[in-house]
């Protein structure tokens, strides 16, 4: 049971000048589901993101990944573990093209990164992968598009598309589907779904709704406190939690 | 838009021509033109591509850039004179200089970004001018004069001015495609990535810092490469080369001639030195007219001489 876990966070504790944002958050993150972080504005969830992803260092507390601790670990570093975070606003390198940012990631573990005398020619051979993942989110036909051009929903999928070339073991994703319409929802939460198929993924999500039927686990947070956490059944029907959504309006 | 198979064949063809061309107009530009002038302009143009390779490709603005021109000039004038080292033993340990004296601020200036990186790497300049103020070695205010230019590997006599021009042309035309290829290796794309977006290139697993810093260390050296050049051709190495004003001129040069661009540095360098060789009579006019040179531009065409051309130059099929 304790080994299920794949990410697991002890106490965790933020604090900003004496405002608290996080607060003795003990997140467990089953292997192989997907996890939502749901809560009103101001929840924390961000905060609580960056605190797992190493972006930002805990007041207190202990966070786990594999039972290992990275408390003090750099973000490159869990990056090179295996857990690979994407970011509110759409993460792309603006002036590469499609192809060229998804050979950034693929490149590393390729090993010629520091190669300043090597022509870029010798990153030709990832060429085949890297289009095989761009194709896999549906924008093969923008390969040589600046990515800095693409849709906002495109700019998402070429995120995804370069976080998978790490083939990481777990996925953070901050929101993946914010600012989109619709249909684009629809499509990144196909995305999603096809993509956990054998990876674990972490996402902060702010509407309950397009939550619903992805996640397996939805933890709720208010104030920077756990509010709620199970199944989306169990949680919206929890008191605390509608109350805590009455003012934004959702569930 | 064409087809982009047809579109990149034929964009290397009129790129490498444009190239060739430029080379032989340097190689017969001697013959009609003052030659210690045209080779002033390649060092500072080197200086400014070197320059160029960390503000148009990590997006970092160095403010100390002299330290590394300056003080590799130093070394090569006094390896020159006092040992007595030929002219690319000389170089070499300017550049030396220039690499280590890279790491090392670098080391510590890559712990910040924007007008923090800019003025801890001013502060080592300053702090390197000092040295150079104070150091018996560099002979305070009179420099070390006279050096000799020497035999290159001992058997080509540089005190010739047409072979000296020749050779620093050979210099400037290999470092140039030593950059080219540095900013399109695979290193120069994480570079492109970091300057892009540096969290995301973290959180794809790049540690950063060391990846500016290397970059950091080969615009240094290449720096280097230009002052010693400089101190040759000058047969000179004073504290002008050192001073912030040299730092300054720098960053002026590479904005006029066009950030992130290949050979708008040099065009930029050029623009520079000629208006302070051929306008020189009008005396203190001149930080005047480049001052008003440079608002114009930034005011009106933000991404150089060159990057105005770059998107005219494109529908040739010419990419600047």
């Amino acid at each position: 049971m304790g080994d299920d876990f794949i990410v697991e966070t002890r106490s965790l504790t933020k604090e900003f000048k004496g405002f608290v944002a996080v607060s003795d958050v003990n997140l467990r993150v089953r292997r192989h589901t997907i996890h939502a972080l749901i809560g009103p504005n101001g929840a924390g969830k961000t905060t609580c993101f960056n605190l797992v992803t190493k972006f930002l260092t805990p007041s207190r507390g202990q966070i786990l990944f594999n039972g290992r601790d990275i408390t003090q670990t750099e973000p490159a570093a869990i990056a090179r573990q295996g857990m690979v975070r994407s970011f509110q606003i759409s993460a792309v390198f603006g002036h590469l093209s499609v192809m060229e940012n998804v050979r950034v990631a693929l490149q590393r573990v390729q090993g010629t990164s520091f190669h300043f005398w090597r022509s870029g020619a010798c990153l030709d051979s990832l060429n085949q992968r890297a289009e095989e993942l761009i194709e896999a989110v549906g924008i093969g036909q923008y390969r040589d598009t600046p990515a800095g051009e693409l849709s906002y929903g495109r700019k998402r999928a070429l995120e995804i598309a370069t976080t998978l070339a790490l083939d990481p073991e777990m996925l953070l994703l901050d929101e993946p589907m914010a600012g989109m319409g619709t249909e684009d929802v629809k499509r990144t939460a196909e995305l999603i779904r096809r993509v956990a198929a054998n990876r674990t993924i972490l996402m902060v999500e702010h509407n309950l709704s397009v939550v619903a039927d992805l996640s397996d686990t939805i933890t709720v947070l208010k104030l920077g406190h756990v509010l709620a956490e199970g199944s989306y059944a169990e949680i919206s029907g929890n008191p605390e939690v509608i109350e805590a959504y009455m003012g934004s309006g959702h569930a | 838009m064409t087809t982009v198979t047809s579109t990149s064949s034929r964009a290397v063809s009129p790129q490498l021509l444009l190239v060739l061309v430029l080379i032989v107009l340097a190689m017969i530009a001697p013959f009609g033109i003052y030659p210690i002038f045209l080779m002033k302009g390649l060092c500072f143009g080197l200086f400014a591509a070197a320059f160029n390779l960390l503000l148009g490709y990590v997006g970092l603005l160095s403010f100390g850039h002299a330290m590394f021109f300056g003080f590799s000039a130093y070394v090569t004038a006094h390896a020159a004179k006092e040992w007595g080292l030929t002219p690319e033993l000389a170089i070499l340990a300017g550049i030396a200089t220039a690499a280590v004296l890279g790491a090392v601020t670098g080391w510590l200036a890559i712990r910040r970004s924007g007008i923090y990186f800019a003025m801890v790497t001013l502060a080592f300049s300053q702090m390197m001018y000092f040295v150079a103020v104070q150091a018996p070695f560099t002979h305070g205010e009179d420099g070390i004069q006279g050096v000799p230019r020497g035999h290159l590997f001992g058997l080509i006599n540089l005190n010739d001015t047409m072979t000296m021009y020749y050779f620093v042309l050979a210099m400037f035309v290999a470092s140039l495609l030593v950059i080219h290829r540095i900013v399109t290796s695979p290193f120069g794309q994480v570079l492109k990535a970091i300057r892009d977006n540096e969290p995301r290139a973290i959180s794809l697993g790049y540690q950063v810092d060391r990846y500016k810093l290397l970059a950091f260390i080969l615009s240094a050296s290449l720096a280097g490469l230009a002052g010693s050049l400089k101190a040759l051709v000058f047969q000179l190495a004073s504290l002008t080369d050192v001073h912030w004003h040299a730092s300054g001129e720098v960053v002026l040069m590479t904005l006029l001639g066009g950030v992130g661009t290949v050979f708008g540095p040099t065009v930029g360098a050029f623009l520079v030195v000629a208006i302070q060789n051929y306008l020189s009579e009008v005396g203190s006019w001149v930080t005047i007219i480049q001052g008003s040179i440079f608002v114009v531009c930034v005011l009106l065409f933000r991404s150089g001489m060159i990057g105005v051309m770059t998107p005219w130059l494109k529908r040739r099929g010419i990419t600047g």
